[in-house]
């Protein structure tokens, strides 16, 4: 790998152990890939996680000296005063780790939004740009919807790459990797939000591997909110970091563009029967709920919007947390949103996420109902058992303290 | 004399290990497993309730969010019940950036004759910075 004088300079320690650590990392892993060289970043978002190996990292490379170049946004941990006031008191190790990784990113430099939706808001990349995002729902929205160009960096390199300002040239940064290898045929009905969700959890199980797919047979146009949800069910169920939607995603306005010279190395086929199994598989049984979790990832001012509209002079059965960013939040309160959620009983809640281990442990082994199922996936591991329903019927489902099949 | 085997292979985090093979046909991602005693909890995995506890641990690659692999690695670190060296086929780089952070000994374009000769429970030492892989056979280590 060819490396500038500058970036020698930074491996060799010249511009501080912290820095060489970062580039040491860098470098390993553009080698492994056989990257000819190193190109700088624009934008950075790093899946701060206030996890033990994740704050071991940033404390490390903080001690070290070292400082973000480019600052990056961060994913959320938690609202560490809401959820004391309206929820429990923390066991204290959470509260110290959440507060040591809070403190440790902005020491080193870090933008804390704590969403993880930077690729809406607050970090949006713009076509062909090179960034470096870690949180696995926003890296497929970066480069299949926005053409801007990541590689799945995990929390680590991500950071990494924000301390040195670049990115070895590998993966998805090279024209010859963006181009399709796998065309899927859409057979099913794909409208609404919940449909592209089943969408991007059905196609991994149908095909294993990363190789880059591409969707035919869509007419319409999905919301933001549903591209979000598609890539997070992708990267739940698989691996896919980079799609393409003909018609719809900009590196693919044809069939020929999308593929791009590559021979179609696999066909799959999504039929309405491969979507239903999807949704019978997150079903869950019916019955009554004791939590409702919605926002993974992270729900818009639209969403937040359509829950206030539903629930206005109504009053939830069961706990309701409905999570955001900051931003959102902000907007919900100028909206009247918030106010609404607010009079049925519900919580509307920043920077935290639904697997940030300590937060909610009062719901492990508890059933609930989320609109996620990423969600449903990773919390088994708490026993959280959801039953998984588009958002509307999520919410009449915390209005009425039960799930109907 | 002893019945040991050379083979070439690639440095993708430097360091040496040394210890018994533990051989998966699956990825794995290291927050699957139970820091207290290494063991892999995940249903359906070729691993499922084997420790990779001090293992040399040879798998095709890793997968896994962008967090909890490094989460997992580390948990096992601490608690020193992580593998001692990783040999994986194909490199992906949330582990490979995972590793190289930790430090722990990774390897990958073995000699194929290696994969043909490995046997569970074999003693394989990486050396991840002469860039070999040496095999003692189970069967071998009571001979010579």
């Amino acid at each position: 790998m060819e490396l500038t004088s500058l970036e020698r300079d930074m491996l060799e320690g010249k511009h501080g152990e912290g820095v060489a650590l970062a580039m040491k990392v860098q470098v390993g892993t553009g080698k492994a890939f056989y990257a000819k060289r190193m190109v700088p970043i624009t934008r950075a978002h790093v899946a701060a996680s206030a996890q033990e190996g994740d704050l071991f990292f940033v404390t490390k490379l903080l001690g070290l000296g070292a400082r973000c170049l480019v600052s990056p946004t961060t994913n959320p941990s938690m609202d560490l005063t809401y959820l004391e006031e309206h929820l429990w008191t923390m066991d204290e190790d959470a509260v110290a780790r959440v507060k040591a990784s809070d403190d440790a990113y902005r020491r080193i430099g870090a933008t804390m939004t704590l969403s993880c939706t930077p690729e809406i808001e607050k970090n949006v990349p713009s076509f062909g740009e090179i960034v470096a995002f870690s949180e696995s729902s926003a890296t497929p929205y970066v480069n299949s919807v926005l053409g801007a160009r990541s590689n799945r960096e995990s929390s680590i390199s991500a950071l990494c790459a924000a301390v040195t300002g670049r990115v070895p040239e590998y993966g998805y940064l090279l024209d010859e990797n963006r181009r399709g290898e796998i065309l899927v045929e859409v057979q099913a009905k794909v409208e609404d939000d919940f449909d592209w969700a089943l969408l991007g959890y059905a196609y991994p199980q149908k095909y294993k591997g990363p190789e880059v797919p591409v969707f035919t047979g869509i007419t319409k146009r999905p919301t933001p909110e549903g591209f979000v949800q598609f890539g997070a069910e992708l990267a739940t169920s698989g691996a896919v970091a980079m799609y393409h939607v003909v018609g719809i995603t900009p590196e693919a306005p044809t069939v020929a563009a999308a593929f791009g010279g590559n021979d179609v190395k696999a066909r799959v086929t999504i039929t309405e029967a491969d979507l239903e199994r999807v949704r019978e598989q997150f079903s869950g049984e019916a019955g009554p709920i004791e939590y409702a979790m919605l926002g993974c990832p992270h729900l818009t001012i639209r969403q937040v919007g359509e829950i206030a509209a539903l629930v206005e002079g109504k009053r939830f059965a069961v706990d309701t947390w409905v999570l955001v960013s900051s931003l959102t939040l902000e907007l919900a309160e100028r909206m009247g949103y918030l106010g609404a959620i607010h009079r049925a009983g519900g919580h509307v809640i920043p920077d935290t996420c639904m697997d940030v281990p300590g937060c909610w442990d009062i719901y492990y082994g508890r059933p609930g109902v989320t609109e996620s199922q990423k969600c449903a996936f990773y919390c088994q591991v708490y026993g959280q058992r959801y039953a998984v329903r588009p958002l509307a019927q999520a919410v009449q489902a915390a209005l009425t303290g039960e799930v109907v099949k | 004399m002893s019945a040991d085997r050379e083979y070439t292979c690639r440095s993708i985090s430097e360091g040496a290990g040394e210890g018994e093979a533990l051989l998966s046909t699956d990825a794995l991602c290291f927050a699957m497993c139970e820091a207290d005693t290494g063991c892999v909890l995940e249903k359906g995995h070729c691993l499922d309730g084997r420790s990779v506890a001090g293992k040399v641990l040879v798998m095709p690659t890793g997968k896994g969010s962008s967090v909890v692999q490094a989460d997992g690695l580390y948990r096992l670190l601490t608690k020193k019940t992580a593998p001692v060296a990783v040999v994986i086929q194909t490199p992906e780089p949330v582990l490979v950036s995972t590793i190289i952070a930790m430090e722990v000994p990774l390897v990958d374009e073995v000699d194929p004759a290696f994969y043909a000769a490995v046997e569970e429970g074999d003693h394989i030492t990486v050396d991840a910075v002469a860039c070999t892989i040496t095999l003692r056979k189970k069967s071998a280590s009571g001979e010579a």
